[in-house]
């Protein structure tokens, strides 16, 4: 790796001091992505700036609206552990207990795995379906978005130069709600998906009250599909409907050939893990309703 | 830019260390060629194998992902530091009479993934083994033998406990 400097600031307001002081300067969060790309050249940095010491950054809990908000830094490992999360958001839980193995998982963030906006990465799916809201920082203040709205391209964010992820808020699950997120890899662990979906879902007695559904790997960005949800509202739970909204799912990708799949490959995987997820997600809102 | 060294202040299994690094160099650079520990393995060098696992703060991680200075503070357990003087770990003995190691370099990263698993879990079911392991690579031994080193020390140290 060619030479950097590393400053581990305490707080946001050295944070962007250090950021506008140095237009080299990067975030390092986990580093799996970074420390990764930096030794490979294919990203340089003349200084690092770990995020993993400031408070805000860190942050687990609920607010008195039953809100989670979640820090852009904190471990996948603390997720994956953490009771309340798998009580209220168990499809959170699960992501972070699958992203990469135990010791990637000990330092991997969240945020860390959005900033990097592969289209692969299998944490934004989860957090759009959920309603995740980003709040990004900078110098001149907080602003907030979806996180469909966050990666605008492969590696491309709509992060200003100067500003961080400071974290996630995730609002509190609906009664007679449940979600869910499955990925294609080669191997059960340890692999990058070829195509991956996340479904969460509202039922309403015998109904579909609301529904999302997001993909990773098959679009430039990750990929919320409103136009599933949409269509799933007011239908009636059933296969013919959960297949019909796959369709659609399948449809809204846009996928590559790569040495992990081809284009072709990937759409029938979509409609064939979007409709698996939607099913989980329908039996989970159905057993929350029980 | 500083270009400056930095000293950097830990606790390696058990004992207070002190070295001096460059911001650029891994953890696993500083343990091997500042420290001389040299029990930590360099395979892959990008996260996939583990053989450079070390366990820090109680939870396993690959040391070339994390930067020496990030140690700074922190608490970090090697291979080194399971014996007892010419005793060996449970853990090692473990994977010493299951056949478990066979040229030995992956052991030293299996050996600390088996230990943070068994301090988390006292009684791991094999799915749960695999797991924990999924982040290691071995060209030897087939990885069976592996897991029924993990099954006789986690028995062993269960046993310990009683
Ligand atoms: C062996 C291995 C297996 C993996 N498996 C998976 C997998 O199964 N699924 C998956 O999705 N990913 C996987 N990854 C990729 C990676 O682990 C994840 O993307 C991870 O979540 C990245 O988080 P991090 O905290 O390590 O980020 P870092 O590497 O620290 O940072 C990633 C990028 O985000 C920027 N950044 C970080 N935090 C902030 C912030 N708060 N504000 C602004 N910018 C920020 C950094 O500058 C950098 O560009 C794997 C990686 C490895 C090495
Ligand atoms: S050398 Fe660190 S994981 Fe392979
Ligand atoms: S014993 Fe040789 S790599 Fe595992």
């Amino acid at each position: 790796m060619k030479w950097f400097d590393y400053a581990a600031p305490g707080s946001l307001t050295e944070a962007f001091e250090l950021l506008a002081r140095h237009p080299g300067a990067r975030p390092l969060a986990g580093g799996t992505d970074l420390l990764v790309q930096m030794r490979a050249g294919e990203r340089q940095a003349d200084l690092l700036v770990d995020v993993k010491r400031i408070p805000e950054l860190n942050e687990l809990g609920c607010d008195a609206s039953g809100t989670l908000r979640l820090g852009a830094a904190v471990p996948c490992c603390v997720i994956s552990e953490s009771e309340l999360v798998r009580r209220r958001w168990p499809a959170l839980a699960e992501v972070a207990a699958m992203i990469g193995g135990v010791p990637i998982q000990s330092r991997a963030s969240l945020g860390g795995n959005l900033c990097n906006a592969a289209p692969s990465a299998d944490g934004p799916p989860v957090l759009m379906v959920l309603r995740a809201i980003c709040r990004v920082a900078g110098p001149s203040g907080e602003r907030r978005l979806p996180v469909e709205e966050f990666c605008i391209g492969p590696g491309k964010t709509v992060l200003a130069p100067g500003e961080l992820l400071v974290g996630f808020e995730i609002p509190p699950p609906e009664p007679a709600s449940g979600a869910c997120y499955l990925r294609f890899t080669p191997r059960a662990e340890m692999d990058i998906a070829v195509a991956g979906a996340a479904a969460a879902v509202r039922v309403e007695g015998e109904a579909i009250g609301w529904a999302r559904l997001a993909l990773s790997a098959v679009a430039p960005t990750p990929l919320l599909v409103r136009e599933a949800g949409e269509y799933l509202a007011g239908k009636p739970a059933t296969e013919d409907a959960i297949r019909a909204a796959a369709e659609i799912a399948r449809d809204a990708a846009r996928p590559i050939s790569d040495v992990r799949g081809t284009a072709e490959h990937r759409r029938r995987l979509v409609s064939v893990l979007a409709e698996r997820a939607l099913r989980v997600a329908v039996a989970r809102a159905r057993e929350a309703q029980a | 830019m500083r270009r400056a060294m930095v000293r950097v202040q830990t606790t390696v299994n058990g004992q207070p260390a002190e070295f001096l690094c460059e911001p650029r160099q891994s953890l696993l650079e500083c343990l091997r060629d500042i420290l001389g520990l040299t029990g930590t393995k360099e395979g892959c060098n990008d996260g996939n194998c583990g053989a450079c696992a070390v366990i820090m703060d109680g939870r396993l991680v690959n040391s070339c992902l994390v930067l020496g200075v990030e140690a700074e503070g922190r608490t970090i357990l090697t291979i080194e530091g399971l014996a007892r003087g010419s005793e060996l770990h449970p853990i090692q003995r473990a994977f010493l009479e299951q056949g478990a190691v066979q040229c030995g370099f992956c052991t030293p990263g299996l050996i600390l993934a088996t230990k943070a698993l068994l301090d988390r879990i006292a009684d791991p079911s094999e799915a749960e083994i695999r797991r924990w392991l999924a982040n290691h690579l071995c060209r030897c031994t087939g990885y069976d033998k592996v897991v029924r080193a993990v099954r006789q020390a986690a028995a062993e140290l269960k046993e310990a406990c009683r």
